[in-house]
């Protein structure tokens, strides 16, 4: 019997299901670590790139950001946390998940506020705007594609990143792939390869639904963000984890 | 969970006889911490090169075959998404789960993804006028291509490669489940036995600044091969 018979077949027991260690379980604690990273990423990011947009300052250090988390492994940081004063458990690979979400957060929420055009800009300052103001009622309605983007890229990336929680033991999807590691070929195999495909399937059907939500609440007017290509087509890509 | 629970009491805080970082230790066991540099900046070195050797053309054929464009955007983006995990979990039935080649193939994969975007990008943004001067003054498709639109495309041709390397060197750590993670084997290693953090933090600074290295020689490199933009950037 091939692998993929196996994996089939793994798919097929009811049991792989609903086990307390099932693939039920396993979804629900991938996508409320995933959630709670995510929210966490906006809630800090978020303010920070559109004050910095807001003031124009700042754009190197987002380039630093980015940078930076290309180079530290997840795996490290999954390791690592747990170990200092954060202590075992959720928040740690939640704190380390979030870390993977602000790069593409900040960047999106500067840039969005940073490329609002200057004119508009203006006629919000004649018409006798404050500082505030500008910022409530202009800047951050015309940079709403940005955030939206950002926010997909960041969900992407911490719901495929949540698969590594399993090297850490911390649940999640990817539990399913290194159980079937440790069981080796002749016998994990067939889990190995349908946990690769759920994980597989879940990160795409994130990207796709949540693609399709932002397409259904943005204004015509705002869609504007998807004909513009980025500077550099790496630039648009998260770090890979 | 158990054990994690059992050890979790014990483990956080600050124990003197687990510090962050000893000096005793990077002694003690330079032997292994090279190793694993070493295994890891193999992976590396070959996932990045075969990377680049396969995205170059394939990006060359994009540019050229217009049709084609859509379609390998489309492909590398969709497989873009599919964390590395999973990937080696697709690989390993049929390449083995303790092999290179598992490893090998997933890093070269993401690094394609990484230098196939770039170098697309980069040849598009060929001014459109200095193409038509080219074409002018009597180039050919193919003198065109080695003379004047790979030379322009270069600058983001090396950006692309230096995305692509640091994003490996980081990468390869996950392929300690295939057995083959070099500095990783030994973050997960220091992990798994007793939460040992001289060991992880060594490898993890050790990651970070072979990252930081390779990063450097691709600049340099650049610099010497591309001397009009050294101009631009001081």
């Amino acid at each position: 019997m091939s692998v993929i018979d196996d994996a089939i077949v793994w798919l097929n027991d009811p049991l792989n299901w609903t086990n307390p260690d099932g693939i039920f379980a396993r979804l629900g604690e991938h996508l409320w670590i995933s959630a709670a990273a995510v929210a966490l990423g906006c809630a800090v990011a978020w303010p920070l790139g559109v004050w910095m947009g807001h003031v124009g300052r700042g754009g190197p250090a987002v380039v630093t950001v980015t940078n930076l988390s290309r180079a530290v492994p997840t795996v490290a940081l999954l390791t690592i946390f747990p170990l200092t004063a954060i202590g075992f458990g959720a928040p740690a690979i939640i704190l380390a998940l979030s870390l993977f979400a602000i790069p593409p957060l900040l960047a999106n929420a500067y840039l969005g506020v940073r490329e609002v055009d200057p004119e508009v800009r203006d006629a919000g300052r004649g018409m006798g705007l404050s500082a505030w103001q500008l910022l409530r009622k202009v800047e951050l309605p015309l940079a709403v594609p940005y955030l939206a983007n950002g926010f997909r890229v960041a969900a992407v990336q911490v719901v495929a990143t949540a698969t590594l929680a399993a090297y850490v033991n911390g649940g999640g999807l990817g539990m399913i792939i290194s159980k079937g590691f440790g069981l080796g070929l002749a016998s994990g195999g067939g889990q190995v390869l349908a946990g690769g495909a759920l994980v597989a399937l879940l990160c795409l059907a994130v990207e796709g639904i949540l693609a399709l939500v932002e397409r259904a609440l943005l204004p015509k007017s705002l869609r504007r963000v998807k004909h513009r290509p980025p500077a550099s087509a790496a630039d648009a890509l998260p770090a890979r984890s | 969970m158990v054990h994690v629970a059992v050890l979790g009491l014990g483990a956080p805080g600050d124990d003197p006889r687990n510090p962050w970082f000893s000096w005793s230790y990077v002694s003690q066991n330079t032997d292994t911490l090279l190793a694993a540099l070493r295994e890891h900046l193999f992976l590396t070195i070959v996932a990045v090169s075969l990377a680049t050797v396969i995205a170059i053309p394939l990006a060359i054929l994009a540019y050229r075959v217009g049709s084609l464009s859509g379609p390998i955007l489309g492909f590398t983006g969709v497989l873009y998404t599919i964390p590395s995990l999973a990937l080696f979990a697709f690989l390993a039935p049929f390449t083995g789960i303790v092999a290179p080649t598992t490893v090998l193939i997933g890093l070269t994969m993401y690094a394609l993804l990484t230098i196939v975007r770039n170098t697309l990008t980069a040849l598009r943004q060929v001014p459109a006028d200095v193409l038509d001067s080219a074409r002018g003054m009597g180039y050919g498709r193919r003198a065109m291509l080695w003379r004047i639109e790979l030379p322009l495309a270069l600058p983001g041709i090396m950006t692309g490669l230096r995305i692509a390397t640091v994003s490996t060197v980081a990468l390869v750590t996950v392929g300690e489940l295939a057995g083959w993670g070099g500095l990783g084997e030994l973050i997960i290693g220091g992990f798994a036995s007793n939460y040992y953090r001289p060991q992880i933090m060594t490898a993890t600074l050790l990651c970070v600044a072979l990252a930081l290295v390779l990063d450097l020689i691709l600049l340099a490199v650049g610099r010497v091969i591309m001397p009009w933009t050294r101009r631009r950037s001081a």
